[in-house]
């Protein structure tokens, strides 16, 4: 498929403040990509780049080839849904839907059909006459997603689409607003701070942090092999445990804890032989053992959460830290001395060279 | 739960007394108590002066508003979306003429354009003409200083408005194609029809009401105001009684008449997200230099008025800029008694009819909002009456009804006493402590009190210790506001000062009357300051200027429950 959507390296600071460095990415023609990072991550700004309601410091922003860097919001035909919808409140459903209509060369004749075919297309058939404010929370973003989908822009950006919905709804919208997008099939970004939303909307998902895109990729491998300690931690739950690297080759690699005892591992990124490393673990890859197995980190348990058949116990591990593990809603109790080890047949702990700040 | 105190039943008709009854009072004394007729009503309708002050009257309003409009506006989208050097500064100096008493830009206006100003003797010595180019008077001249005190409204509302628009909005409009100018249009100036509306009727209602400029430069042309006060002069007071009934219906319809507009489209526009980014113009030094040049212009009467009061006496002539300049009519402001009476007046006067004013405009409050007694509304209409009318209005009223001694119906004779013009400033007050004390009131969480009546304050020590400290800076905003009304008031005064009560605008007129120039404008100067000082020290309570004038200008709309 052909990149409908490129960034270039953009740049951009607020005074002194860089808040995009070097953002390069590309969109596929009708493809899905979430931009997911934690407030303060840029990617806000980068999505007002790309909509054109800032102007990059540096880089490039190119739609099907053309370099719209330069070209003001009111050209780009973008479609942007806001995330507080931004429904103009002194007009009617129908007008907010018609309001890009005509910028668009579409006559006034053609105007109520289009309106009307895009509101059905957002299950609001007959809804042209109502007020904006008196509808519902889910009914505003949907004329927001039919007011931004009316003029057939080239790209769809949405920003933070379901944070303004309460948690029983955004399911519902979230699938909902992925069958519209789907069906229209237009190249889409959108930005949220959600790693569930990211997961579930984006065809492939983009993590950004401190203004650096960290990673790219489908939910899976940055689940599974992620790139850096930030998207290794920011991705799902996991504990961070330090420890020394010892390399080797593929597979005889390991880390090891204070006490000599040495765990198998993978190196997540760059990590010097005999350096501190921060060994990097998923719950579902630990378990709980007697604290005299070999191999194991003594603990004690210090918290159980309860989930169904299973539980999270979080075990305070002597000199380590605190790790999460996964195991069997019966498996220990608060206070009990226990044993952590890797878990057979999971993932190996991921190895990162330690955050320089923390 | 609606209580039955005795103090809402109290505060009710102690300011129906003070606010209803004079109006009622003056009602039925034009329609020729004791036998009822409508003799005076018909004698109105039949003279055709009386028809042309009227109309002239609205006529005077609506091109107030539309002037006022044309300059307010555009300077206000200027200052709020654009960036240039001085911005600012300049945005504040333009909004100045807002705080200073009419009569001082009235003074400050025929110092620089008059016939004998210095605009004119330049184009005199220019043309050696013995004659002056033109004379400021009639209604083109009471325009041009209408719309040059007046615009402020539109500036402040426009301002405010735009600072409260969701920059998401014209994101929004720009992302589906539109323009700037469909932005404008579509989108930005619907969504600032509440502040737009609400600037109209502050510029409508205060033209209306405006006494100073008809009075100082209409010359023959007269308006409702003016003509109240010469129907009063001549000794025509019934007449003046029908004409002061006429102005209130003006004023009321036209009150009513706008806050129909106003809710006729009742639009929530969301106040979140960032306000736009102001854009850096390419010719901002260009912009830069026409503001400057503006607020030169708006700032030109008032260094005229400081500069006339250093001219002595008798000096200045056919100069165009005068030939001498000293301390004089400064030293003989300060060293005559005679002179620094008006001054002293005006302060004690202001100063008690404020304290006044805020301690029964927080009490009422208190006992509306707080005490939740079934006369709130009530009360809060009461509060907004002297608003909504003219205060030539008022004057006529109190004049009529504190003329007469009849304790039993709550009249006294205080026409002619120090107490009459305290009591008038205090009714023209009362809207604006009122206001405050309303608006502080109802923004304040009552579980701050809750929280301190658990922990055991009485009362007492609620309001002492909770309540009052933190509507300190809404009270003093509104006293500052009310002070500075009072100091500066012309319209009142020259109705009912007595010559021992003279405030410093009598004696201003005086000034003029004796061609006494330097003196006049050595009181407009100090009157200036003093308002000036005022509004900085006690008006600025962790508040901006527009929303004081926002807080005066809803203040009718509370009154309408």
């Amino acid at each position: 498929m052909t990149v409908e959507l490129e960034l270039q390296s953009l740049e951009k600071s607020f005074g002194t403040q860089p808040v995009t460095r070097g953002v390069s990415l590309s969109v596929r023609q009708s493809e899905i990509v979430a931009l997911l990072g934690p407030s303060g991550s840029g990617k806000t700004t980068v999505l007002r780049l790309v909509a054109g309601f800032e102007t990059p410091d540096a880089g490039r922003i190119l739609v099907a080839g053309e370099d719209v860097t330069a070209t003001p919001p009111e050209r780009r035909r973008f479609g942007m849904v806001f995330q507080h919808y931004a429904l103009f409140p002194h007009m009617s459903v129908g007008e907010n839907v018609a309001f890009g209509l005509e910028p668009a060369g579409i006559s006034k004749a053609d105007a109520p059909g289009r309106v009307r075919e895009t509101l059905a297309g957002v299950d609001l058939a007959g809804f042209e006459g109502r007020r904006v404010t008196e509808l519902s929370g889910g009914q505003q973003q949907r004329v927001a997603l039919a007011r931004a989908l009316a003029p057939r822009p080239r790209v769809l950006l949405l920003d933070e689409p379901l944070s303004n919905l309460d948690p029983t709804l955004r399911d519902r919208t979230r699938r909902e607003l992925k069958r519209v997008i789907q069906r229209v099939g237009i190249t889409t970004l959108f930005v949220t701070h959600e790693q569930e939303e990211a997961f579930e909307l984006g065809d492939r998902v983009a993590v950004l942090h401190q203004g650096r895109l960290e990673q790219v990729g489908l939910p899976e491998e940055l689940y599974e092999k992620p790139a850096t300690r930030f998207v290794a931690t920011f991705i799902g739950r996991s504990s961070v445990l330090p420890a020394r690297w010892r390399g080797g080759a593929d597979g005889a690699a390991s880390a090891e804890f204070p006490g000599g005892i040495r765990w198998p591992a993978a190196a997540g990124g760059t990590v010097a032989e005999g350096g501190l490393a921060d060994l990097v673990v998923r719950p579902e890859a630990l378990a709980l053992a007697s604290p005299a197995e070999s191999g194991a980190l003594a603990g004690e348990v210090v918290e159980r959460r309860y989930a169904g058949r299973v539980a999270f116990y979080t075990v305070q591990l002597a000199g380590i830290g605190e790790a999460e593990v996964l195991a069997s809603a019966d498996a220990a109790k608060p206070g009990d001395r226990v044993g952590v080890l890797p878990a057979r047949d999971a993932p190996l702990p991921r190895a990162y060279p330690p955050e320089a700040a923390s | 739960m609606r209580r039955t105190r005795p103090a809402g039943l109290l505060f009710t008709l102690l300011l129906a007394w003070l606010v209803c009854y004079p109006l009622l009072l003056t009602l039925a004394e034009a329609l020729g108590d004791p036998n009822w007729t409508l003799r005076h009503f018909a004698e109105f309708g039949r003279r055709p002066d009386e028809w042309q002050a009227l109309w002239a009257s609205v006529w005077i309003s609506l091109a107030t508003v539309v002037l006022s409009a044309a300059i307010g506006i555009p300077l206000a989208f200027l200052f709020e979306t654009a960036d240039f050097p001085g911005r600012r500064v300049l945005g504040t100096l333009v909004a100045l003429p807002v705080v200073l008493p009419p009569l001082v830009g009235v003074l400050a206006f025929l110092f620089l354009y008059g016939e004998s100003g210095v605009v004119a003797r330049a184009v005199q010595s220019v043309t050696h003409s013995t004659e002056p180019p033109w004379r400021l008077s009639g209604p083109a001249a009471i325009l041009l200083v209408h719309a040059y005190t007046m615009f402020v409204y539109f500036y402040l509302f426009t301002r405010a408005g735009l600072a409260r628009l969701d920059s998401a909005f014209g994101e929004a409009a720009a992302s589906l194609g539109a323009g700037r100018s469909r932005t404008l249009r579509r989108v930005t100036l619907p969504l600032l029809r509440p502040a737009l509306v609400g600037a109209a009727l502050l510029t409508f209602m205060t033209s209306l009401s405006s006494f100073s400029a008809p009075y100082l430069i209409g010359g023959t042309f007269r308006v409702m105001t003016t003509q109240i006060v010469f129907s009063r002069l001549n000794g025509d007071t019934e007449m003046a009684m029908v004409e002061t009934v006429a102005l209130a219906v003006i004023a009321l319809a036209g009150l009513v008449f706008l806050q129909k507009a106003e809710k006729r489209r009742v639009v929530s526009g969301a106040i979140r997200g960032a306000a736009p980014a102001r854009r850096r113009l390419r010719r901002g030094g260009l912009v830069a230099a026409a503001g400057w040049i503006f607020a030169a212009v708006l700032l030109l009467p008032h260094a005229m008025l400081l500069l006339v009061s250093f001219v002595p006496p008798g000096t200045w002539t056919v100069e165009a800029l005068p030939p001498a300049l000293s301390f004089s009519n400064w030293g003989s402001v300060f060293s005559q008694t005679e002179r620094l009476r008006p001054i002293v007046n005006s302060l004690w006067m202001s100063a008690v009819s404020t304290a006044i004013a805020i301690v029964l405009g927080f009490a009422a409050a208190w006992t509306a909002v707080r005490g939740r007694s079934r006369f709130a509304p009530a009360l809060e209409s009461l509060l907004a009456i002297p608003w909504a009318l003219p205060g030539t209005v008022f004057a006529v009223a109190l004049a009529a009804t504190f003329s007469v001694r009849a304790p039993w119906a709550g009249r006294f004779v205080l026409i002619g006493t120090a107490a009459i013009l305290p009591l008038a400033y205090l009714v023209r007050n009362l809207p604006l402590t009122g206001r405050a004390s309303f608006a502080g009131l109802r923004q304040l969480d009552p579980a701050l009190e809750e929280a301190a009546a658990s922990l055991g304050a009485s009362r007492t020590r609620r309001l002492l210790r909770i309540t009052l400290p933190l509507l300190r800076p809404a009270l003093a905003a509104g006293a500052s506001i009310a002070f500075i009304t009072s100091l500066g008031d012309f319209v009142v005064s020259i109705v009912l000062y007595t010559f021992d009560t003279r405030p410093i605008s009598i004696e201003i007129l005086s000034s003029l009357r004796m061609q006494e120039t330097g003196v006049g404008a050595a009181y407009g100067v100090l009157l200036a300051v003093l308002s000036g000082a005022s509004f900085l020290f006690f008006g600025t309570g962790g508040e901006t200027s527009p929303s004081l004038t926002a807080g005066r200008a809803h203040a009718p709309a509370s009154g309408s429950p």
